[in-house]
Formats: C-alpha cells, structure tokens, sequence
C-alpha cells in the first residue's frame, strides 16, 4: 500500500510542478510582453532599427512566401475544379479559390511559415546573444536590450505578417487562376466576376487581415520570449528555437479557430 | 571609487558570498583571483549591479549601486566599461560600428566626430585598419582589443575586466596585458580584473584579491602575493597540483566503487 502511494504521490507532485512552472512561464512571458510595448518608443523614434529588422523578418520571407502561396493556390484550384465540377458549379471556381485564400490559408499558412522561418530565426539569434554575453554587454552599456533588440525585432513582425499574408493570397489566386483558367479551361470572365462578387472587403478581407495581425503579434512575441528566455548554451538555444516553433504553430490553428468562431459565425 | 562592505549573497541557499570587505582606489588595476566557482564573477556583477546582496553594500562613486533605480544603475553605468570573458562584441555589426555603439546611444555628437573618435579608440589598442571588418573576422585577440577599445568608448573612470586572458596566445597575452595597464594609467581609471591568469595579472596589477568558496583568503601587492608563504597561495601562484585545493573530487571509497574485497 505504502509503495505505491510513493509513485502515486509523485506523479502529484510532477502535475503540480508542471502547472505552477507552466502558469509562472505564462506570467514571465506577459510581463515580457508589456515591457516590449512599454519600450517600443525608442524604435519608433529610430525607424531605421525597425526597417532594419523588416528586411530580416519580411523581406527575406518573400521566396518562401511567394513559392508556397502560388503552389497552395494550384493545388486549390485543381481540388476545387474537381469537386465544383461535380456540383456544375466550375464557374464558381474563382470565388472558391479566393475565399479559402483571404479567410483561412492566407493567413494561416503564411503564419505557420512565418514561424518557422523568421520565428526561429529571431529565437535563434537572440538565444546566441545571449550565450555569448551580447545581451549581458549592452545592459553594462547602459543600453536596455528590451527597447534596442527586442521592441524593433517585434514591431517589424507585426508590420510584415499582414503583408506577407496579403502577398501569400495575392500569389494564391495567381496560382489557382493559372490552373483554373490557364491549364483546365474554366471561363476567365466568370472566374474574375465570381470572386468580385463573392469576396466582401469587410468580412473576409478585413477578417483575413486582422487574423494575420494577431498570429504575426502571438508568433513574434512567442520567438522573441523563447530566444530572451533561452539557457545561455548549445542545447538551451536549439531547444528555444524548437519550442517557438511547435507553440508558435499550435497557438496559430487554436487562435485561427477562435477568431473564425467569432468572425464568421453565422454569416 | 569602489567600497565592498561585508558583502553576503547566495544563489538559492547556497552561499557564494561571504562577508566580503574590498577597496578598489581610484587611479590603481587591483586583481581579482581565485578557481573558477569561487565567486569572482558574481562579486563583478554585484559592483555592476547586476545583482543584489543578501547583506552587506557596494558603493561605487559613493553611491550604493543596489540601491539606484534603473534610470540611476544606468546613469552610473554610463561611467563604467568592462570587458567580457569573449569580448561579446555585436555579431550583426562591423568594428567600427561596435565602438560607436554607446557614443551613438547615449550622446548627440555628429557623425564625424564619432568617426574620428572610434578611429582613435581603434588606434589606441593597435586595430585602427580593421575597422570595417566583422567580429567574425578578427582572431580572438583582436577581439578581445576591440571589446577593449569598445568598453572605453566613453572614458569611463571604472573598468571592469572579466577574464580578459583566457584563451589567448602568448603575443596576444601580453598585448592585451599590456594595453589594460595603459588604458588605465592614460585614462585615470580604477580597473578590477577577475582572472586565474597569475603569471600576467602579477606583472600588471597593483593589488592582489585572492578568493577561494566565496571568502577573501589573502591579499597583498604582486611582491607580497609571490613571497607569501600561504599554502593556498603558494599552490595557485605556482600550479601545484595537490594541496590545499585537492586534487581528487570528493568521493566514496575506491576499492568499493571499483567492487573490490577489503
């Protein structure tokens, strides 16, 4: 009885553990954010920091971005042609091909993609200065590392997601016009039409756009946090860097499922 | 410049500091030494104000530094410099831009004055032609002298030195040995130097702190640390290998871990 409460009591106190660290991590983590916010003054004064970083994080996320929006694009618009073709509906293909765009792949695709790429990126990076002192450095300059690393690395995510998202649509419906009218031979007249009339600016491309607003803030947050919080060691930054990925993309399709829930529901 | 009175901390319970009493005067390069663990990287970090004592102060230009709010540790931060163990220089910017960091940060001088002073501080350390050059160029002593010529971008009037020989070669040993000495003595600065490097910190330095487990064993100037006859002392300064500092790790009984009858 006395031996197997011991595991029992054990495997109690891991849960407990686990929780209380997870709920302290959440809290560090908040307070991470606030901080960014409360120094992002400094970033905006300098712009050049900011711009700096956009090139980072956006613009070197363009090849990935434009190469996946068109092959996404293709893909929906063979997938669609083959199901509306079914229904008679091929005419409907445009509208299709753009609404799942702007509403859901757009932005979430082109935030998973942004996670694994700059996200890491920035973890990386951040994790690697501070293993090697940088970080240490530049409090000791009398510099705070939140309002000169952090705030502009954070600002240029939230500016270039909504972009990267609006280019990954855009390219998109390059892709799926390009199967669907190009290659299968649906009507090009009927594949423009469809789509104008179908795509409302408000509900689906405003939705869209505020959808990538809040994965580019969750997912930079969450890669600046992981490099901030990094153990200053090998395995420490290769395991920050793992760990924005995974939460990054996991907070992406459960946030994606909330804002849908509360976007469109019942439209 | 620099008062530790009775300085106590700990990380967790477990004590790293204690009753620590130090004078850094203005003007001298004082040393630091003692094993790695000992607590000399922690005592930096407490007069950078890093950290907070459990007990016991740090003033630093009369002031208690654990005391200051972040807008005062960084005013007082401004009027230090230090070097750390790899120079932890910016690897996203070049040289010159790493000496200009803190004058662009933290002053309003025009460009062409920042330029002709980071050429100057360059100069100073012998590495005036490497200015457009990454950190990922430069061997480990140039940047070590490069993280020199940073930490005194401002002049400040404390420096403080984490380390500043290990991994270096002999030349580069002696180079960056000597330029601590020059720096200090041209800058009217108070320079602390934490090192295990005995053979060059003795040449250089004009006080000795000599720390073991958190606690100041001796002290003395270099001629009074080479004729002590302290057995600590004497084992560090001339790398015995037993002593009081043991060789083995403690352990549990040798012919029982190796399973051997008695």
């Amino acid at each position: 009885m006395h031996d197997t409460m011991i595991p029992f009591s054990k495997s109690i106190r891991l849960v407990g553990h686990r929780t209380i660290n997870a709920v302290w991590r959440i809290g560090v983590a908040t307070r991470f954010f606030m901080l960014t916010l409360m120094y992002s003054g400094n970033g905006f004064r300098r712009f050049h920091l900011i711009i700096k970083e956009l090139f980072s994080t956006g613009v070197l996320s363009l090849i990935i971005i434009i190469v996946a929006g068109l092959f996404v694009g293709m893909v929906l618009g063979l997938q669609g042609y083959e199901t509306l073709k079914r229904y008679g509906s091929e005419s409907a293909l445009g509208s299709m091909v753009a609404l799942s765009l702007v509403r859901e792949l757009g932005p979430v695709i082109a935030a998973l993609l942004f996670a694994s790429r700059a996200g890491s990126a920035m973890t990386a990076e951040i994790g690697l200065m501070k293993a090697t002192e940088q970080i240490s450095a530049m409090e000791m300059m009398a510099v705070n590392p939140i309002a000169r690393i952090v705030a502009p690395r954070f600002w240029a995510g939230v500016i270039s997601m909504p972009l990267l998202a609006a280019l990954f649509s855009a390219v998109g419906v390059f892709g799926g016009y390009f199967v669907g009218v190009v290659q299968i031979g649906v009507d090009e007249g009927s594949f423009w039409s469809q789509m104008q009339s179908a795509v409302d600016f408000r509900d689906d491309i405003l939705n869209g756009v505020i959808k990538s607003f809040v994965f580019g803030t969750v997912v930079t947050i969450i890669a600046l946090f992981e490099g901030y919080d990094a153990p200053p060691t090998a395995e420490g930054v290769s395991g920050a860097t793992t760990r924005t990925v995974v939460t990054s993309s996991l907070a992406i399709l459960m946030l994606d499922f909330v804002l849908t829930a509360i976007m469109f529901r019942g439209t | 410049m620099v008062e530790i009175r009775d300085l106590n901390f700990a990380y967790d319970k477990r004590p790293v500091l204690e009753g620590i009493n130090m004078s850094f005067p203005k003007g001298k390069l004082i040393t630091i030494m003692g094993l790695s663990g000992c607590g000399k990287t922690t005592l930096l970090r407490h007069i950078g104000g890093s950290l907070k004592p459990i007990k016991g102060y740090v003033k630093v230009d009369g002031q208690v530094i654990h005391d200051l709010d972040q807008d005062g540790l960084y005013l007082m931060r401004r009027k230090m410099g230090m070097l750390f163990q790899f120079g932890a220089l910016f690897t996203d910017m070049s040289v010159y831009d790493n000496v200009a960091f803190q004058m662009r940060e933290h002053t309003d001088l025009p460009e062409d004055l920042i330029h002709d002073l980071v050429l100057m501080k360059l100069n100073s350390v012998g590495l005036r032609g490497t200015h457009d050059l990454m950190p990922s160029e430069l061997s480990g002593g140039m940047s070590r002298r490069v993280a020199l010529a940073r930490a005194v971008a401002l002049d400040p009037m404390l420096i403080m030195y984490d380390e500043p020989f290990a991994g270096l070669d002999p030349i580069s040993l002696t180079v960056v040995g000597d330029l601590i000495r020059r720096l200090n003595d041209a800058l009217g600065a108070t320079s602390i130097v934490v090192t295990h490097d005995v053979q060059e910190s003795l040449k250089i330095v004009d006080y000795v702190y000599f720390m073991s487990h958190g606690v100041i064993v001796a002290e003395g100037t270099p001629d009074e640390i080479r004729a002590s006859d302290k057995a600590y002392v004497r084992q560090f300064v001339h790398g015995e290998i037993d002593g009081p500092v043991p060789f083995h790790y403690p352990g549990g009984d040798y012919r029982q871990d190796l399973n051997l009858r008695a």
